[in-house]
């Protein structure tokens, strides 16, 4: 494996990480309102999926989704700016935390009802296949999404006309605060659910980026060449509270679990790959550290330095001329 | 020529799909079916089934897929099998259709164009029998027609399939068999623009879809008896062509709006509101209007006539004015 794709892969994982943690303190300042999901736990699903599309792939998420925004390629200082309200955001302050767009990087949303961006998936994969497109389209969700009816539509119809696009289901086992196995019939195998639509589906463990990443550099070509839709549930977990309106472990689960799931961090799982095999050095990370705090101090600043939307900004754009 | 208000929009979409290859429709029964009400009659002999596209029975699912279709950069036509069966589609119309082009700060379009019948035929029951302009046209990013006639049918379903924004497009089951006269050749009628069906000196009369034909059949009752009523039919509701309503009141001093969908909430409560914010000093007596009863729809045909619009209400309401 080339050294130089690792330390690529840690660096975006450490930038979302950073990102989130610096959103965060944002928030505790009130720069930043409203509804705030971090990502912080789940980094290598985004990272390791996205790696292995081409810059002119769609990708689409639902309302935790500065990850996957970031690991397309976004600027942080528009990210953080949208999350600030301000007018040189990715949106210009008018979507906010939950709907980062940016389409430049194929990036075709945030969504915040849950299930209701699989059927927009499945739509921009029509798209790609009705105009005989050679592109994929990847969507992200949590679990808490599968038992939709939106979802279950969606699938039949990517299933039905063949589309070329990858449901990733991001199980973090909690639906806000609903483990899985009080919500999903098929807890135990949530693939099933997209199996029972004749798409083909597998697990994959969502801490290890390199495995997400191999699974997608499999299933991608499959994608892109016709042969139907695909679905991969990336196992993984929150280290945060579901939103910054609850703690991190919150009543719903015990600060143990969450400390049994942090030895899995998946920064800390790439890292220990990359010390053991010798392929960085203890100084590369604190050199790696040293750039991405950088970025995300400018991010800030970018967005603490640029102006508020103006008033009459309000009405523009919600019609097209 | 003379068509039917099914063949106009026939020849709208065949046209539109002519011209251009990224519009597409797609519905339940669109294809083989020929549609429910046999709108699409010819197309997937003439466009095959890669562009008129037959569905399950999951609105939400195909509405949505049609969604990020436009998304990126196709212009669909979903075909509702009637536009109640819209509620169940109703999360991708409001939280996506309508506000994907503001949340994402005008990056993104959505060019779609969700068309069926709206309101009651006869005696389908109360899940079938309504009038829902009103929930559509209350969300913003969204463009609301409803044509009378075969005429404007064709021209605003031609601009609503050209338009880059989401617009709602309803029909009526009681028009398709309906027929006018339809200009020849290459047209377009532009969204936004109310048209006076009926010059009238006394009254003015708003009316759109079915109603327009009520409205008309009382303005001619009314005529016998030495009442001029002016017919305005604003065809597209939202963005409402509120300035040829007002010209018109401006005129008669006096308004009647009669609309087939429920009281309370209606869309004649906006149109009344807008009218008295402009022309409050022009009217001689209050804005009245004849609505649907606040009922779900009956199925015995006599209860069902108790809460439609009818001739006698709508010339009860006219003559109370003057």
């Amino acid at each position: 494996m080339d050294t130089a794709d690792l330390h690529s892969l840690y660096r975006q994982m450490l930038l979302i990480r950073r990102f989130e943690e610096k959103s965060a303190e944002m928030y505790a300042l009130a720069k930043i309102a409203g509804f705030l999901h971090l990502y912080i736990g789940e980094e290598a699903i985004a990272v390791g999926a996205v790696a292995s599309l081409r810059p002119d792939d769609y990708v689409i998420s639902a309302y935790r989704d500065h990850g996957h925004c970031l690991a397309r390629g976004s600027d942080p200082g528009r990210v953080m700016a949208e999350l600030f309200g301000k007018a040189t955001g990715l949106c210009k302050g008018k979507g906010g935390s939950m709907h980062l767009v940016d389409l430049p990087h194929r990036f075709m949303g945030g969504y915040a009802i849950v299930g209701g961006h699989i059927p927009l998936a499945t739509g921009l994969a029509f798209a790609n296949k009705y105009q005989s497109l050679d592109l994929v389209t990847v969507c992200f969700f949590g679990e808490g999404a599968l038992p939709s009816g939106q979802a279950h539509e969606a699938f039949n119809l990517a299933a039905l006309w063949k589309l070329p696009v990858i449901y990733i289901c991001e199980n973090n086992r909690y639906g806000m605060g609903t483990p899985a196995e009080r919500a999903i019939a098929l807890y135990t195998d949530v693939a099933e659910t997209a199996r029972s639509y004749g798409i083909t589906a597998e697990s994959v463990d969502g801490m290890d980026v390199l495995a997400v990443r191999a699974a997608m550099q499999r299933v991608v070509p499959q994608v892109r060449a016709g042969h139907g839709p695909w679905f991969i549930e990336a196992t993984t977990y929150r280290f945060m509270g579901h939103s910054m309106a609850d703690p991190a472990h919150g009543h719903y689960r015990t600060k143990e679990e969450v400390e049994e799931y942090r030895k899995r961090d998946p920064l800390l799982l790439l890292k220990n790959t990359m010390l053991a095999q010798k392929l960085a050095s203890e100084a590369d990370f604190k050199q790696l550290e040293r750039e991405v705090g950088e970025i995300v101090r400018v991010a800030v600043k970018f967005a603490e330095d640029s102006p508020f939307p103006a008033r009459s900004d309000l009405h523009v754009d919600v019609l097209q001329e | 020529m003379e068509l039917s208000y099914r063949e106009a929009l026939n020849q709208a979409m065949r046209e539109e799909m002519r011209r251009d290859r990224r519009i597409f429709l797609i519905g339940e029964d669109v294809a083989y079916y020929q549609g429910a009400f046999k709108v699409s009659k010819g197309f997937v002999e003439d466009f095959g089934s890669r562009r008129v596209i037959d569905t399950p029975i999951t609105e939400a699912g195909f509405t949505g897929l049609a969604i990020g279709a436009a998304m990126a950069g196709l212009c669909p036509i979903v075909e509702l099998m009637t536009m109640n069966f819209g509620i169940v589609a109703l999360d991708q119309i409001v939280n996506n259709a309508a506000k994907i082009r503001y949340m994402s700060g005008g990056q993104l379009s959505v060019p779609l164009v969700i068309r069926g019948p709206g309101s009651a035929a006869h005696q389908l029951g109360a899940q079938h029998s309504q009038s829902l302009e009103a929930w559509f046209c209350h969300v913003p990013g969204l463009k609301v027609i409803a044509p009378a006639t075969p005429h404007d049918a064709k021209g605003l379903l031609k601009s609503a399939i050209r338009d880059p924004n989401p617009v709602i497009f309803i029909e009526a089951q009681l028009l398709y068999g309906t027929k006018g006269e339809v200009q020849e050749g290459e047209f377009t009628i532009p969204i936004g623009v109310a048209e006076v069906k009926r010059a009238g000196r006394d009254v003015t009369i708003v009316a759109y879809s079915k109603m327009l034909l009520l409205a008309l059949e009382a303005a001619e009752v009314l005529s016998r008896e030495g009442i001029e009523a002016e017919v305005i039919d604003p065809r597209t509701l939202k963005p409402l062509d509120l300035q040829t309503i007002v010209t018109s009141v401006k005129k008669t001093g006096r308004l009647v709006i009669v609309e087939e969908g429920w009281h309370f909430c209606g869309l004649g409560a906006q149109i009344a509101e807008s009218v008295y914010a402009t022309a409050f000093d022009y009217l001689d007596s209050p804005i009245r209007r004849v609505t649907g009863e606040d009922v779900p729809m009956p199925y015995c045909r006599l209860l069902e006539d108790a809460a439609l619009p009818d001739l006698p209400r709508v010339i009860e309401a006219v003559k109370s004015l003057l």
